[in-house]
């Protein structure tokens, strides 16, 4: 048996009201590559800033033991002393800089009073070499593709000499020949003997490099899968990320009562903002029934989002395109008030940075979205805005000591409640529900679906994306599945499993669809 | 249902006006009383209307998200070389001119929204630009000289005070009447709103504290008329202040345009994701920055009785100071126009308190801007739980 290089022990993080990892285990032999998978939300990230000091030695239970001793990071500066470099999802390279400058950004050649340039570039020239990319050192980081900076990103990694090496979705924003080149080099590495742990939703690409698979799944590791030993299929991958019990944890809806289509999208199409060729949703159409809630599943970065908020009121995107249909005629919805006045609501998932202003009442937050109600000739009515919280922190059950509480004092799932309110409040007739339950425990969670099966049973409508799958198979009555700007699936909430949610995403990154 | 009194947070939220009425004591104290003369306390509000009117023009872009207008002082300067130019160059009618000059500034205003509103051009940059360009075009407008006197019809507006009714020499019975008129008028109205609130149920202030609160209001509001009526009555351009001010408080206060100021500085994605039309808010509040500029720029003119090219300098100084003395945040979304006028007073306070003392100029640019930077570093602090960020 080959030597323990890296092993983290029973390691345990919690958040303020959610425990991120519940006594985590990891092992990773030295010259492996050693992937992670599971869910979005089931710790992966967690538990590898975790071992890159990024949550600091303390904030954390137990123990990393990395090369026969057990350290203690503070920060990564610590951790990539020992060798442990870490290159993230988003690519943390400065654009108007070169790549050699990038590649020793923080760890300059030379002395503090004068860097030495030939060495910067010299040096840098040669790690290039190593992996493959066909640049000068001194070519501008925002001229190159975003392959080609992924591959800055692991030469920069192999300049601070690293021995264990953590990619976190290397593959997630390359094309099929860029991955493949990608995953090749780190076998090419694996020979010369570093190790690497690689975070992927991409399962065929984990069976194609890893020796060992480990499963994790909400905040605990289910199992290591050995390629030598074990079955590493996709079906029994994902039979280990999704193979949980469905308990009652969602309210069931009475007497459904699904009538005629309340929103219908035709063949939209979104491009980038700021890279203008890339196609962020591909051709979506779509429909919502009044008193029905459908659900938008897929992974993170599948275009659910951007699909959302090019809706609303072209909120997201370039050069969109395609018709919106509401209540049966077509609606143009330039502006998010446009989409106001059509009753459309959008939630978003980002509640602290795109929802609530954090830094003002409940109240404030409450009415933001519909001042016309609570004043007249643009005047505030203070009273009616004061009853009005009143009423929406009675009816979703927010627990806060008044409604002049600043909101970024409450906790996430009052927070979301308060988010939700502002847009009842706008009495929309189809909510748009972007990640209701993100980062919220499981109580609130259970009074969000209430809250979601109230406005249906009202006769309104929701989409609701969400990644959480037992959530969607939970609540909504129709999933559509959407991969890479597309839809690819449409199940019917009785027929669905997370099983067969899955295999449809899989697929269609594979192209077979 | 009353709220309990919470000694610390009073005292956070009343700081700048502990420090206010700390430093006319202190003053006081060293002055021999020369600092609360009727005299000084007259030249307390006239000699700073300007700051007045500025700050409160000052506090709505800071409130979109700490952005700053740094051209007022430049703006001011160019709006009275124009009025000099109609009233004393060309005779002009000083009504004609003084809508004349509220058009200038409301152009200019729209100009620099414009770029910064619509094209998202920084306004720093923007106001820096406008900074110089109005000042070299106040040269050019004056040729380079100081124009006056002003006429006398003009002067009048801003300089003159209040007649008194009743005729009494050496006591201004007008001046101290309408004093108590506007406490009576005061305690009338918070009475009234807070048996508005008991009646509906709503959670309101302890009476105690409301009670001292009020009273302390009245008092200064009465000693500073009584004071102002010993010298010669209501100054003309208090009146212009106090309109100023309170027009704003309401707006601020009690409008969905106000609101939408302290939305897009609290979070401007958010703003706009709630259907709110960002770009206007930044654009109104450099348009509106523009006419009050020219507000003051007539204020000054008026009090310096001529327009001269150097007039406004480093006014945008006093106006973003007094800002964030009076708790604007730096990052845009909290801050009050009271807050602000508190900011200015004790701005010009602490002016006139080391002037009369006779501390040199040099020492009091010192004072004035340790003050200001120990004013941000409270606010700043003071919302978080460490000193020094880690």
């Amino acid at each position: 048996m080959a030597k323990i290089l890296l092993e983290m022990k029973n390691i345990t993080k919690t958040f303020p009201g959610v425990k991120a990892l519940d006594n985590v285990n990891l092992q990773v032999e030295e010259g492996e590559i050693h992937a992670l998978v599971g869910e979005n939300g089931a710790g992966k990230s967690t538990l590898m800033n975790v071992l890159s000091g990024i949550y600091p030695y303390g904030t954390y239970e137990g123990n990393i033991i990395y090369d026969g001793e057990i350290c203690k990071f503070y920060n990564i500066k610590d951790s990539e002393e020992k060798g442990i470099v870490i290159i993230h999802q988003e690519l943390a390279l400065i654009p108007y800089m070169t790549i050699g400058e990038n590649l020793y950004l923080g760890n300059e050649r030379g002395k503090a009073c004068s860097i030495n340039w030939n060495e910067t570039y010299g040096e840098a020239d040669k790690y290039l070499k190593i992996v493959g990319l066909e640049e000068s050192s001194r070519t501008l980081i925002k001229d190159i593709g975003v392959g080609k900076q992924q591959l800055v990103e692991i030469a920069k990694a192999l300049a601070k000499k690293a021995r264990l090496l953590i990619l976190d979705e290397p593959t997630a924003s390359l094309n099929e020949d860029d991955s493949k080149a990608l995953l090749d080099l780190l076998l090419k590495f694996k020979q010369q003997g570093m190790t690497s742990i690689i975070i992927s939703h991409k399962l065929n690409e984990v069976a194609y490099v890893a020796d060992k698979i480990t499963v994790i799944r909400d905040g605990a590791t289910i199992e290591t899968l050995d390629k030598a030993t074990d079955d590493i299929s996709e079906q029994r991958i994902i039979k280990g990320m999704v193979g949980r019990e469905l308990t009652d944890r969602f309210p069931k809806r009475q007497n459904k009562n699904i009538g005629e289509v309340a929103m219908e999208v035709k063949n939209w199409n979104v491009y980038h903002p700021l890279y203008t060729e890339r196609k962020v949703v591909d051709d979506v159409s779509f429909k919502v029934h009044k008193g029905e809630v459908v659900g938008i599943a897929g992974l993170m970065g599948a275009g659910r989002t951007e699909l959302a908020m090019s809706i609303f009121g072209k909120s997201y995107g370039t050069r969109i395109t395609g018709q919106v249909f509401i209540q049966g005629s077509e609606v143009k919805l330039n502006t998010v008030q446009d989409a106001i006045d059509h009753k459309l609501a959008y939630v978003t998932e980002d509640r602290k940075g795109n929802g609530l202003i954090l830094s003002k009442s409940i109240k404030l937050n409450t009415s933001l979205a519909n001042m016309r109600a609570i004043s007249r000739n643009g005047v505030i009515d203070g009273d009616k805005e004061f009853l009005v919280a009143e009423e929406y922190r009675d009816k979703l059950k927010t627990k806060c000591p008044t409604v002049e509480q600043n909101v970024g004092n409450l906790s996430g799932g009052n927070q979301q409640k308060v988010l939700l309110a502002k847009w009842m409040f706008a009495q929309p007739d189809i909510l748009i529900l972007d990640e209701p339950t993100r980062g919220i425990d499981v109580g609130a969670k259970y009074e969000i679906y209430c809250i979601i099966n109230d406005l249906v049973a009202a006769g309104k409508s929701v989409v609701m994306i969400s990644s959480e799958l037992p959530e969607i198979l939970g609540v909504a009555d129709r999933i559509y599945v959407m991969n890479e700007g597309k839809i690819v699936g449409e199940i019917k909430g009785e027929e669905a499993t997370q099983e067969l949610i899955m295999s449809r995403i899989l697929k269609s990154s594979k192209g077979e669809q | 249902m009353e709220k309990k009194i919470n000694i610390s947070e009073i005292l956070k939220k009343y700081t700048m006006v502990i420090v206010l009425i700390v430093l006319v004591i202190f003053f006081s104290a060293n002055t021999e009383g020369r600092m609360v003369l009727p005299q000084n306390v007259n030249n307390l509000i006239a000699q700073n209307a300007y700051v007045f009117i500025l700050a409160t023009g000052m506090l709505f872009c800071i409130l979109t998200g700490g952005n700053i207008d740094l051209s007022v002082g430049s703006v001011v300067c160019f709006v009275a070389a124009v009025g000099g130019k109609m009233m004393v160059s060309s005779k002009m009618n000083p009504y004609l001119t003084m809508l004349v000059m509220l058009l200038v500034g409301i152009l200019i205003g729209a100009w620099q929204g414009f770029w910064i509103a619509y094209v998202r051009i920084p306004p720093f940059i923007v106001t820096l630009a406008g900074m110089l360009v109005f000042r070299g075009l106040s040269n050019v407008v004056l040729e380079g000289q100081t124009l006056a006197p002003l006429p006398e019809s003009y002067l009048a507006l801003f300089n003159n005070y209040i007649p008194d009714i009743f005729g009494k020499e050496g006591f201004n019975i007008t001046c101290f009447a309408v004093g108590i008129l506007m406490c009576l008028i005061y305690v009338a109205f918070m009475l009234k709103g807070r048996t508005d609130r008991v009646k509906k149920g709503y959670q309101v202030d302890p009476l105690g504290g409301m009670v001292i609160k009020m009273a302390v209001i009245c008092a200064a509001v009465l000693l500073f008329m009584f004071r102002l009526s010993q010298y010669k009555g209501i100054p003309n351009s208090l009146v212009w202040v106090v309109v100023v001010i309170a027009i704003y408080t309401y707006i601020a206060s009690k409008t969905t345009t106000g609101r939408y100021f302290y939305a897009v500085g609290g979070n401007e994605k958010a703003t706009k994701l709630s259907g709110i039309n960002t770009n206007r808010v930044y654009f109104l509040a450099y348009l509106n920055m523009g006419l009050l500029a020219a507000v003051a720029g007539m204020v000054t003119m008026a009090r310096m009785n001529s327009a001269t090219p150097t007039a406004g300098s480093n006014y945008e100084m006093d106006a973003i100071g007094s800002c964030f003395i009076g708790g604007a945040s730096a990052y845009g979304g909290i801050g009050t126009v009271p807050g602000v006028i508190i900011g200015a007073l004790l701005m010009g306070v602490l002016n006139l308190g080391m002037s009369i003392m006779g501390i040199d100029q040099n020492i009091q640019k010192v004072v004035k801007g340790l003050v200001l930077l120990a004013a941000v570093i409270f606010d700043v602090v003071s919302k978080r739980k460490s000193f020094i960020v880690k």
